[in-house]
């Protein structure tokens, strides 16, 4: 099946302060596949998706999205053009409750989809359904990480960075993130998925990027990096 | 007793609840701009006074083609509106350039807009003070327990929660309102929802300005609008916010409630100054809760942190040091009466400057109160010779102790607090001492001052007074240096640097930071008596946040990373504006404009642009 590349990164470099922390990554994303970014701690995974979105002030890229040059776009215009971002620590309105944070993400959807209402997204993760008047300081870790994911789809994104969506959070709310994330891909949805819980990024993704001390080790279908048992163990350590 | 009659105490708590509205009103915009854009706008008090001017000359106009009520109010209206327009084009203009400075260059930016404002506003509305119109439909006064008391002020009684209600239902009803809160706790997240932060930011400076212009014109028929207004209610609603935590609009109407109230029996126990009172809740909250009663903990993010690094010693540095003594002792031989009296001031506020380096530079700690220290000095030195007739030699010791006291009193405060909360309690402190002096009529003379506070014998003259300013200036400035360079001052920045991690590593960066307090006031008090003496006299303007201002100015213009900019810092600008002032009656708005460009293209200084050029040459 072929498909269209909706996120391509070329030559992606990143600094903090002087020192360099990304090195020439170049990676595609294509619309409605999953690709996971894996890697050790420090490897550069969130640093990759941060430069993405221009949060990180020192970078150089000449990723594109949906043709879209991203090289010196504010971050807001990068998330108008359909580019959805979930962050690694959730970053949920604690003020605000569970519709509050919702709102604060709604964006018109394209023509040609249906958009992602409160409804929509409550039956896709049911434990928000029963909170929508709690405020964000009042929930678990898994509930934030739910409303996170949500109030991002309510932009309509094409795609989304995802960071690290099973950090901290009890095993079975790992099993109904998996579950959503596959969802999100049957509506159309791409995501690139930064993880280091390689049992769950094994389980959900299409294609593998191996980062290691902010370079690009491996590119290829998950399958391939299955096989690869001795690339596992040196980069991953599994 | 007359304070005990119940007609009275209603009538003075009415009042203290109007002027509580009045307060809140504009003290809400102010804490609604903090919480987005994390900036203290110094200019709020300005808007304020616009809207007060612009009030004051429209609604008459207004009235005049159809008196009446509603036109009386639409004209309030519009003067707030024109005042919100005036916010976006500050915002448009300057402070979207500043979001991510150093609060230090925040609230000196901002105060740059207050100087531009207070020329143009005499520029464009004439020197005179303006008396609005009084209210249609409002003038005869209403019975309340058989006292009089003004029907228009119980409008503004009304006028403080239908704002409250208005904010609430904007902040909690609406898509802006929902962002508005969103953005206060995490802008970057926002933007990555594909929020457009300057519009957010925008609408916001047009809400905060609207408000300050609400509550300036809503004053017009109860004051007249004048330029020092602006100041005046900065002050005020400083102390609103901060008591009400930062970003809060509930707690800035709770902490205007009580100030009100504070301020209307306040005059019961203490008729000379109101404020004192006001400043002692303001104390206790902080002690009690640092980040106000509503507030939450800041982040205090590392960029904030500006300051001097470590150098290695200058070779030579004995002769340097040799050389400038040589130079400032064989000064006179060149110069005339007027130079000598240039270079003396030159080096009074040179140490002045100096002092407040330690705290900024060196500690982290944004004091916007330095002429609190200064004043206690040239004002302690003044009333030693005034009441207890003592000579100059013990008059500068005790002016001394006083400032270093007075460091210790509002240091115990504030070394709690941290970054904004700092600046604003400094600042606070040395505007209730500015209260003080001149309200206290019978001890300081008010707004004459005290005079006559003349130098012995021995160091009258331009030429030993200037010897002997020169010396101590000296002594003191090594002194200091000898500080910063000793493990001490490395303590202090490693506080400055990071807190925690100073705290872990057992410095008691409390004890420190209060230590440098005193140290820095009482070289602070030292420049200010020799400035009483220098000048024969102290006033009021000692301890104003003019004073205040021009010491950072020193030192931003110097450079705040480096150690002699604050020296060559005071040099220029009492150069520039002995040069510029006799030339233009509008020397606050040019310096206002330069305080702004320093900011905004210049903000390392001359020292520290020089020493940045060899650095990155090396």
């Amino acid at each position: 099946m072929r498909r269209d590349v909706l996120l391509d990164v070329r030559n992606l470099n990143a600094f903090y302060g002087r020192a360099q922390v990304l090195f020439g990554l170049s990676f595609h994303l294509c619309s409605g596949e999953v690709v996971a970014l894996v890697g050790r701690n420090g490897a550069g995974k969130t640093t990759t998706l941060k430069a993405i979105m221009g949060l990180i002030s020192a970078s150089a890229t000449h990723a594109t999205f949906k043709g879209h040059s991203l090289g010196r776009l504010p971050t807001y215009r990068i998330a108008r053009l359909g580019l959805g971002y979930v962050p690694e620590d959730r970053r949920i309105f604690t003020d605000l409750t569970v519709e509050e944070n919702l709102e604060t993400g709604r964006r018109p959807a394209g023509a040609d989809r249906s958009p992602w209402t409160p409804e929509r997204l409550f039956r896709l993760f049911p434990n928000l359904a029963e909170m929508r008047g709690r405020r964000g300081n009042q929930m678990s870790g898994g509930e934030q990480q739910m409303l996170s994911i949500a109030r991002t789809l309510m932009g309509n994104p094409d795609a989304i960075l995802l960071d690290e969506p099973s950090e901290g959070i009890a095993p079975v709310i790992v099993q109904m993130m998996a579950e959503a994330i596959r969802a999100m891909k049957a509506e159309g949805v791409a995501v690139l998925l930064s993880e280091q819980n390689w049992a769950f990024a094994a389980g959900i993704s299409d294609r593998a990027c191996v980062i290691e001390r902010g370079e690009i080790r491996f590119q290829g279908s998950m399958a391939e990096l299955m096989a690869d048992e001795a690339l596992r163990a040196e980069t991953l350590g599994v | 007793m007359l304070a005990l009659d119940p007609s009275f105490l209603a009538v003075q708590a009415l009042s203290g609840l109007s002027s509580a509205s009045s307060l809140f009103i504009t003290a809400c915009g102010l804490t609604i701009v903090f919480g987005v854009t994390r900036i203290v706008n110094f200019a709020h008090g300005s808007l304020y006074m616009i809207g007060a001017y612009t009030a004051a000359t429209l609604v008459p106009r207004l009235l005049e083609l159809s008196f009446g009520p509603v036109t009386f109010w639409a004209g309030i209206l519009a003067s707030a509106l024109i005042v919100g327009i005036i916010g976006v084009i500050i915002e448009i203009l300057l402070l979207r350039r500043i979001y991510g400075a150093p609060e230090l260059f925040q609230l000196l930016a901002t105060f740059g807009v207050v100087l531009v404002v207070q020329d143009l506003v005499v520029q464009v509305f004439g020197p005179e003070d303006i008396l609005g119109p009084r209210a249609p439909g409002l003038r005869a006064p209403v019975e309340i327990l058989g006292r009089r008391f003004p029907s228009y002020e119980l409008v503004l009684i009304a006028a403080g929660p239908i704002v409250l209600g208005l904010v609430w239902l904007l902040l909690r009803k609406t898509r802006f309102g929902v962002l508005v809160r969103a953005a206060t706790q995490d802008r970057d997240m926002v933007a990555s929802l594909g929020v457009n932060q300057a519009m957010l930011f925008t609408g916001t400076l047009f809400l905060g300005a609207f408000l300050a212009g609400l509550g300036g014109a809503l004053q017009i028929p109860r004051v007249s609008a004048n330029t020092g207004m602006d100041l005046s209610i900065i002050a005020e609603a400083f102390v609103v916010t901060v008591v009400g935590g930062m970003g809060s609009v509930p707690g800035a109407f709770l902490a205007a409630l009580i100030i009100g109230q504070l301020q209307a029996f306040g005059i019961l126990i203490f008729p000379k100054s109101t404020l004192v009172v006001v400043f002692l809740l303001m104390a206790v909250v902080l002690a009690i809760r640092p980040y106000g009663l509503f507030g939450r903990a800041e982040i205090v993010g590392g960029s904030h942190a500006v300051g001097i690094a470590s150098h290695k010693p200058l070779p030579g540095r004995t002769y340097i040091l040799l050389a400038v003594m040589a130079a400032l002792a064989c000064f006179p031989l060149l110069a005339d009466a007027y130079l000598l009296k240039v270079a003396t001031e030159i080096l009074i506020f040179a140490l002045f400057a100096f002092s407040l380096q330690l705290l900024i530079g060196v500690g982290g700690l944004v004091s916007f109160g330095h002429a609190a220290f200064f004043g206690l000095g040239a004002y302690g030195s003044a009333l030693a010779v005034k009441w207890l007739d003592m000579s100059m030699e013990a008059a500068l010791p005790l002016g001394l102790t006083l400032a270093a006291l007075g460091a210790a009193l509002i240091g115990a405060f504030v070394v709690r607090l941290s970054g904004i909360y700092l600046a604003m309690m400094t600042l606070a402190a040395a505007q209730i001492l500015y209260a003080v002096a001149f309200q206290w009529v019978d001890v300081t003379g008010g707004d004459n001052g005290i005079v006559g506070v003349w130098p012995s014998s021995w160091a009258g003259g331009p030429v030993p007074y200037y010897l002997l300013t020169a010396a101590l200036t000296l002594v003191a400035v090594l002194l200091l240096k000898r500080i910063i360079d000793a493990p001490f001052g490395y303590a202090l920045r490693a506080a400055r640097d990071s807190e925690a991690r100073a705290e872990a590593i057992g410095l008691k960066v409390r004890q420190h930071r209060w230590l440098a307090f005193m140290i820095s006031g009482a070289a602070a008090g030292l420049a200010g008596g020799l400035y009483a003496f220098s000048r024969g006299s102290v006033d009021p303007s000692l301890l104003g946040i003019s004073t205040s201002v021009d010491a950072l100015t020193m030192l931003l213009l110097g450079g705040i990373q480096t150690v002699a900019g604050p020296l060559v810092g005071a040099a220029v600008l009492h150069f520039l504006r002995d040069l510029i002032m006799p030339l233009t009656p509008l020397w606050r708005l040019l310096l206002g404009l330069s305080i702004i460009a320093m900011v905004l293209i210049f903000p390392r200084g001359l020292v520290g642009t020089v020493q940045y050029w060899r650095e990155e040459r090396a």
